[in-house]
């Protein structure tokens, strides 16, 4: 792929749906696990780390003749911890609740396998607007299947949703759903019904593909 | 015990809030490196290692950095050592056993990208350890993650042999059965009569 692809509405598509990045390409496992048990800590990080993925993009792609070869992945992460830094701080000076509530994932987000994984494999390659674009994308991507997550886990583990209740006084929380097993259940879940839709539509199942990657 | 007794520290790390289990981190080589126990009992150590090398390091450097009142370049500096660390480990592994480098493969230079160690470095700064604490904080939270990555090799051992449905191979069958294991740690919760 050393040839640049033109800028097409696909470069933004792709990595939102066909290529998304955690339901296809199971990239970003630990932060979709971790903070995806409300609606709102899901819809933070999503959007941190669509800004640091941006931002990443766009300044990969404007050093990448600069860029010696033999040292860009130490470079593409000094770049990307600058911006997680930055994201760190912004989000203590909006919200300190959100911030105690999403912790240390927040820092996190530099070991995130899709930053690094877009850097390498895309804004390496093209041009500062594409970068952005394909970046944005897979920021959104990566915010939508966090949200997906976050619905199913909030719904039904404190049935509500945004904090607002939904189900009634009646309804008994499924508390394992806010545990640890509950994200691995439900994501799990998630993979499965992307699998069979992936199956009914005829397109093979990438097995060697999951494995090679893990997240 | 009390909170901050080294004992308590320790199986804290190891069992009741396992990293890969209770807290997601290190989720990538836990499902990649996790389908045989031949490569994943040294994957495990050789991340503890580095959790090690890193812990003192990180209390090292974020000593220095508030002596000097540079903390926002904390996690600057704690990715450059574990990348260090990690770049050590790749070389004595890749001069003992060849053979165990290639089993390992990518995954090697992969834990410099391990939120585990990160995570770890960060996590104890955000809680203050001191160094003794720092360093049964990372022994634990080694040990606790080569566990998970044995046991959830074992499992994946077995599963390899019976025939499973065809859209659960993969990523999704890996998550339903760390999903098990970590319904099974939930049950060491009480062990810190917390």
């Amino acid at each position: 792929m050393n040839t640049e692809q033109p800028l097409t509405a696909d470069t933004f598509l792709a990595g939102l749906w066909r290529e998304n990045p955690v339901f296809v390409t199971v990239l970003g496992m630990c932060p979709t696990l971790a903070v995806s048990n409300s609606v709102l800590n899901a819809l933070a990080m999503g959007l941190a780390t669509t800004f640091v993925l941006i931002g990443s993009g766009a300044l990969v792609s404007l050093l990448r003749n600069v860029i010696p070869r033999a040292v860009r992945i130490a470079c593409y992460i000094a770049i990307i911890a600058t911006f997680v830094t930055v994201v760190d701080y912004l989000i203590q000076a909006i919200s300190l609740r959100l911030y105690q509530a999403l912790g240390a994932f927040i820092q996190l987000i530099v070991v995130n396998c899709i930053i690094l994984g877009r850097a390498e494999a895309y804004a390496s390659r093209h041009p500062p607007l594409a970068s952005m674009i394909n970046a944005a994308g897979n920021g959104l991507g990566f915010t939508l299947a966090l949200l997906c997550l976050g619905t199913v886990r909030e719904l039904l583990g404190s049935g509500s949703l945004l904090g607002i209740p939904l189900l009634g006084p009646q309804f008994a929380p499924w508390v394992i759903m806010l545990l640890p097993p509950g994200g691995f259940f439900v994501l799990g879940g998630w993979l499965l019904l992307f699998n069979w839709r992936q199956r009914k539509q005829g397109v093979k199942i990438p097995v060697a593909e999951v494995h090679r990657h893990g997240a | 015990m009390a909170p901050d007794a080294l004992p308590r520290i320790f199986l804290d790390a190891m069992l009741i809030n396992n990293f890969v289990l209770a807290l997601f981190l290190g989720i990538c080589p836990f499902l990649g490196v996790s389908t045989q126990i031949r490569t994943a009992l040294p994957m495990g150590l050789a991340t503890a290692f580095v959790m090690l090398i890193s812990s003192l390091c990180a209390y090292g450097i974020n000593a220095l950095l508030l002596w000097l009142g540079l903390p926002f370049l904390r996690l600057i500096s704690y990715i450059v050592v574990i990348a260090a660390a990690v770049q050590l480990v790749e070389m004595f592994v890749k001069k003992t056993s060849p053979t165990l480098f290639r089993a390992l493969g990518i995954y090697l230079p992969l834990i410099t990208t391990n939120c585990a160690i990160l995570g770890l470095a960060l996590f104890q700064t955000l809680r203050e350890y001191d160094l003794p604490q720092s360093l049964a904080y990372s022994l634990g939270a080694g040990l606790g993650f080569t566990l998970a990555l044995v046991l959830m090799a074992g499992m994946r051992a077995r599963l390899a042999l019976v025939s499973v449905p065809r859209i659960s191979q993969g990523a999704a069958l890996g998550l339903l059965l760390a999903g098990m294991l970590s319904l099974a740690f939930m049950g060491f919760a009480g062990l810190g009569g917390q």
